[in-house]
């Protein structure tokens, strides 16, 4: 009788010695999970609310050129054009180009500034599939401009 | 491994005319998403910033990311405020860094 007690006693020894090894991998678990999150690209939402700030954009005003179908998501060629006079007083201090469906969601972030004369730029972009781009530009004034364009992706450009 | 970047500016300017420079370089761009024949990642190696600089003064810069197409392609504008060098300079992962002097003729 006393035997079978003994025995009991152990099991539940070794039970609580079990169940707190597992807690322990349960928190390193959740440690690995956080530190993922963290090398994780942002949104596109966060993206634009990293630019933006509380300011809003307005839509328009902003050229975007791209191509309506892409054969080959792996150089698109695209060209953003803003409208401004370029003075020290009203210039566009950056032209921010966002992709809604990359990995990662900006392409490329381009600064102006009164020397440069003229806020158009032209580059070619890596498409991962069928989206939209964005663009914003960012005025002296503090005011934000928008565009949409969507763009057709026959073949993905970002490998896998 | 480097090759000489192309650049392309117009031959004859005016004070105060805009300018378009076109721009190429050759690069791989390697995103760091991509997986090699081993399966293993291929690390990241991109160019990550570009500056051009007239006379002293930044004129235009850029902050290119794994959205770029590989060798990359960059046309931009800027005022010429008389004769001298353009300087560009590429820089990105693994320490790379490419500088080239431009000289804008003015007459």
């Amino acid at each position: 009788m006393s035997r079978r007690l003994k025995l009991e006693v152990l099991d539940r020894r070794e039970f609580l010695v079990g169940a707190s090894a597992a807690a322990a991998v349960a928190t390193v678990v959740g440690d690995a999970h956080l530190a993922l999150a963290q090398d994780k690209p942002p949104t596109f939402d966060e993206t634009m609310a990293k630019i933006l700030g509380q300011a809003k954009a307005e839509e328009g005003k902003i050229n975007i050129d791209l191509p309506e179908i892409a054969e080959n998501g792996n150089t698109v060629p695209y060209s953003v054009t803003v409208d401004s006079p370029m003075t020290d007083a009203d210039h566009v201090k950056a032209i921010h180009v966002l992709s809604t469906g990359n990995p990662s969601p900006t392409i490329a972030s381009y600064r102006f500034s009164p020397a440069s004369g003229k806020a158009a730029v032209s580059s070619r972009m890596r498409l991962a599939k069928t989206q939209d781009i964005v663009s914003i530009a960012e005025l002296s004034n503090g005011k934000f401009l928008m565009g949409k364009r969507t763009v057709k992706v026959t073949i993905g450009g970002c490998g896998g | 491994m480097t090759t000489k970047p192309r650049i392309k500016v117009p031959d004859t300017n005016k004070v105060g005319d805009v300018i378009e420079v076109k721009t190429l370089i050759s690069h791989v761009m390697e995103t760091g998403n991509r997986k090699g024949p081993d399966g293993n990642l291929v690390p990241r190696d991109l160019i990550t910033g570009f500056t051009a600089t007239f006379g002293g003064k930044e004129v235009f810069r850029a902050d290119l990311t794994s959205g770029v197409s590989a060798n990359p392609y960059i046309s931009f504008f800027f005022k010429v405020t008389g004769a001298g060098d353009l300087e560009l300079t590429w820089t990105g992962d693994k320490d790379f860094k490419v500088t080239e002097k431009v000289p804008i003729k003015v007459g």
